[in-house]
């Protein structure tokens, strides 16, 4: 990259790079005019900051529900489309065992596990919240979790490891069938429908005072933000700090070179199903709790705002993906300002293309390292 | 005979293969012929009678047609080129609703130009080239799993686009979009715009003789279409036929085998692939409009689900076979889509639905009492079967990848050279 004898290197740059540049003068703009919109209230500062919040608190969400999936993709070299379908899976197991421990004896068991569904349970006097029923919240968040890495490992017994010499798009395809299968598994026995969770009046929530308007935020919101970014930071700690994650690190650089090093290979592989599949369910649980409705469609729809995340921060990088996920998370919101709400997720994946399009490896580049 | 009867049943069902195999023809004809009289079993276990057989045949030809050509489409990108893409329903969205907004009447509401249909036709099946090539530039510089994510999102920003309600007074937005009627109404029909218009000499005369077998006029007009499409189905196979086997497609060939190779050869290998993109989205277009055309433009129809459905379809046939194509369209639509639901039907006739129990536990706890009766219930209502038949799609998805990842036909990719390179069969062993 270095410049030629004779150019200014500033022309250099636009030269070799005008896509990046063309990008870097758009998004000045645009932060230009956010300045325009609030100096002329276009825009108050209370909506800019609201936009802020709602964009961490998805981003972060998409952040945990991508560690996950940038996981399996840099150790097992595929993209998994049933990713969003284990959110799912841990969202509906984790509420239900919520369900169960706040509302045993007052309901039948049969409602609870159902979360309501055909057979209706008021969410509103089951009185479900962090706050109010802080162990069903706690149980529900662990059930999740262990449900969720059992079932990834049991996917990946049964349909992935026997394919584990094929190349990606056979295992890609694959992944699909799984994803269709979980997932109306769930319609089957759970009935589509949205199922409310959360009782708001139990919910404290405070307004905190941003110029001439104010942003509530409530104990849900928190507890997604504490939550999701502690299990950041225990990742980055076992990734960084424990055996186990300098071999996954290992064999996301050189699978062939951890083995002769006398990695076991196969045992690391269940190692990242368990961790990745039980962040994924904690995210799918933590994520139905901030929203306080549950859909059998939850994960599936976030799906492409995960891979958009994960992708952003570049494939393979665990740390990308919790960056890509703020970053996706906080432009969808933010776009608001332009943007009618209709068109946020196209906005995010036109992010994700375009980023595609101007740095292909990701925003923390070509690390594929986890 | 009766001496070996396992090795005399099993060289019968050899030369039966063999005899199947020689001829792609014959083995289409077979298959026809297998599905009709599978599907005249369920009509008439229904009660149907022959009007109703006819359309319940007329019903699975269409759809085998429709998703044929759809899996033609896509066997030209993917089986071809090597092309994933996972944005199928995408570039049918652009067919279906630029061919509505060219040639819807500008009476009806959401309004459209008014043009005349070829026009519609045309501009739908160019417009969904165009979006191709649009998605192609970022998308073909991309490895194969990048390629399938992007036109994943591709697709999605389409459907969302049209659904939004800020483009409602353009596409009706989440109400969808009236469709031009179906130009096959002018065999019969003075008016063939208008619904209630009444059938000329010709119409009248065919109605009437339909009539009395039992068949109504709208499975006169039904047949009438599907046979058009049958067409369209032939015609589309004869040109990807000869696309494969032309220097262009050698050259595709080549770029799924080897890319770089291809290359170093001196092939633009990128512009190929742009082209192809191109043309595949093109048809995407044209057979959705085709499905389409004389009812409405919904974004419930675009959904990812519908490219996930004709990629099995193209799996069952096998990627890299014209005829695997209309092969596995026709058994994906006939089996797999709208088996399950004559299954339901023919269950529900012989067991009390009206029981059915509200929940999963209820349905198994009644198991214990050896009563299957309730869980049978469950399963064939309307949602639950729904839900099902994706969840055995996921099944045979996996099943197929991970044991024939090949197809049913077997091994019938064509290879690049124009030599077989394989080593031939029982040969040596090194």
């Amino acid at each position: 990259m270095a410049s030629r004898e004779g150019v200014h290197p500033a022309v250099a740059v636009v030269r070799e790079r005008p896509l990046v540049v063309v990008f870097a003068v758009v998004g000045l703009l645009l932060v230009a005019d956010i300045g325009r919109r609030l100096a002329t209230g276009g825009t108050t500062t209370a909506t800019l900051v609201t936009y802020l919040k709602d964009g961490t608190i998805l981003g972060l969400s998409i952040g945990l529900a991508g560690i996950g999936l940038a996981m399996t993709y840099s150790i097992l070299n595929f993209a998994n489309f049933a990713h969003g379908d284990f959110a799912t899976t841990g969202a509906i197991v984790g509420w239900a065992t919520a369900f169960v421990v706040a509302g045993l004896g007052r309901f039948s068991l049969e409602a609870l596990v159902l979360l309501g569904g055909p057979i209706p349970v008021n969410s509103g006097t089951l009185g479900v919240s962090v706050v109010a029923t802080p162990l069903a919240v706690l149980l529900g968040l662990a059930v999740s979790a262990v449900a969720t890495a059992g079932l990834a490992l049991l996917i990946d017994r049964v349909v992935f490891r026997p394919m584990r010499d094929q190349e990606g798009i056979s295992l890609l395809i694959a992944s699909v069938g799984v994803a269709l299968v979980i997932r109306y598994l769930f319609v089957f026995g759970f009935q589509s429908g949205v199922r409310g969770l959360t009782a708001g009046d139990l919910t404290p929530s405070v307004s905190l005072s941003v110029g001439a308007g104010s942003v509530p935020i409530n104990a849900h919101e928190v507890t997604l933000v504490v939550l999701a970014a502690a299990l950041m930071l225990g990742t980055h700690l076992l990734l960084r700090y424990t055996k186990l994650g300098t071999a996954m690190r290992a064999m996301a650089d050189n699978e062939d070179l951890a083995r002769v090093t006398g990695i076991p290979t196969e045992r690391v592989v269940r190692a990242t199903w368990l961790l990745g599949g039980g962040l994924t369910g904690a995210a799918g649980f933590l994520i139905a709790l901030e929203r306080g409705v549950l859909t059998t469609n939850l994960g599936w729809e976030l799906l492409l705002l995960i891979f958009a995340a994960v992708i952003l921060g570049g494939i393979g990088s665990v740390y990308g993906a919790m960056v890509g996920g703020v970053v996706i998370g906080i432009a969808s919101r933010v776009s608001l300002v332009w943007l009618p709400e209709s068109f946020i997720v196209a906005a995010a994946f036109v992010v994700m293309i375009l980023i595609l399009l101007v740095r292909p490896k990701g925003l923390l580049g070509g690390v594929t390292t986890v | 005979m009766t001496a070996e009867p396992a090795a005399g049943s099993a060289g019968a069902a050899e030369r039966l293969r063999s005899w199947l195999f020689r001829s792609d023809a014959r083995l289409l004809l077979v298959l026809a012929v297998a599905l009709y009289l599978l599907f005249t079993l369920f009509s008439v276990l229904l009660g149907n009678n022959l009007g109703g057989t006819v359309n319940t045949l007329r019903r699975i030809t269409f759809l085998s047609a429709v998703y044929a050509m759809l899996v033609l489409a896509l066997n030209l990108q993917w089986g071809y080129a090597g092309l994933f893409n996972l944005g199928v329903a995408g570039f049918m969205a652009v067919g279906v609703y630029t061919m509505g907004m060219l040639s819807t009447a500008p009476s009806s509401s959401p309004p459209g130009l008014g043009l005349p249909l070829p026009v519609g036709v045309v501009g739908g099946v160019l417009a969904a080239a165009v979006v191709g090539v649009v998605a192609s530039l970022p998308a073909l510089r991309l490895r194969g799993d990048y390629l399938a994510i992007v036109t994943l999102a591709f697709s999605e920003i389409i459907r969302r686009t049209y659904r939004s309600p800020v483009f409602a007074d353009l596409t009706g937005g989440s109400n969808g979009m009236g469709l031009p009627a179906n130009p096959i109404r002018v065999l019969f029909y003075k008016n063939p715009a208008d619904v209630l218009a009444e059938p000329h000499a010709v119409g009248a005369a065919v109605f009437a003789a339909a009539e009395t077998v039992g068949i109504r006029p709208p499975v006169v007009q039904g047949i009438a279409w599907t046979l058009v499409l049958v067409a369209v189905v032939g015609v589309m196979y004869l040109l990807l036929r000869r696309v494969g086997n032309s220097p262009f497609g050698r050259v595709l060939k080549a770029i799924r085998e080897d890319e770089t190779v291809a290359s170093a050869l001196g092939k633009d290998t990128r512009g190929f692939k742009i082209k192809t993109f191109a043309l595949g989205c093109a048809l995407m277009g044209l057979a959705a409009i085709l499905w389409k055309v004389g009812g409405t433009a919904a974004t419930v129809d675009y959904r990812p689900i519908t490219t996930f459905y004709v990629f099995v379809a193209l799996i069952l046939g096998g990627a890299g076979s014209n005829t695997g194509s209309v092969v596995g369209g026709a058994v994906f639509a006939s089996l797999l889509l709208e088996g399950p639901l004559f299954v339901q039907r023919v269950v529900g006739q012989f067991i009390n639905t009206t029981a059915a129990p509200n929940t999963v536990f209820q349905a198994v706890g009644s198991l214990g009492g050896g009563d299957v009766g309730p869980l049978l219930a469950y399963v064939v209502s309307d949602v639950n079967i729904s839900a099902l038949r994706l969840v055995l799609l996921g099944v045979v998805l996996i099943y197929l990848i991970q044991n024939r990842p090949e197809g049913l036909l077997g091994k019938r990719k064509e290879v690049a050279a124009s030599v077989d390179l394989s080593r031939p069969e029982g040969g040596e062993k090194r």
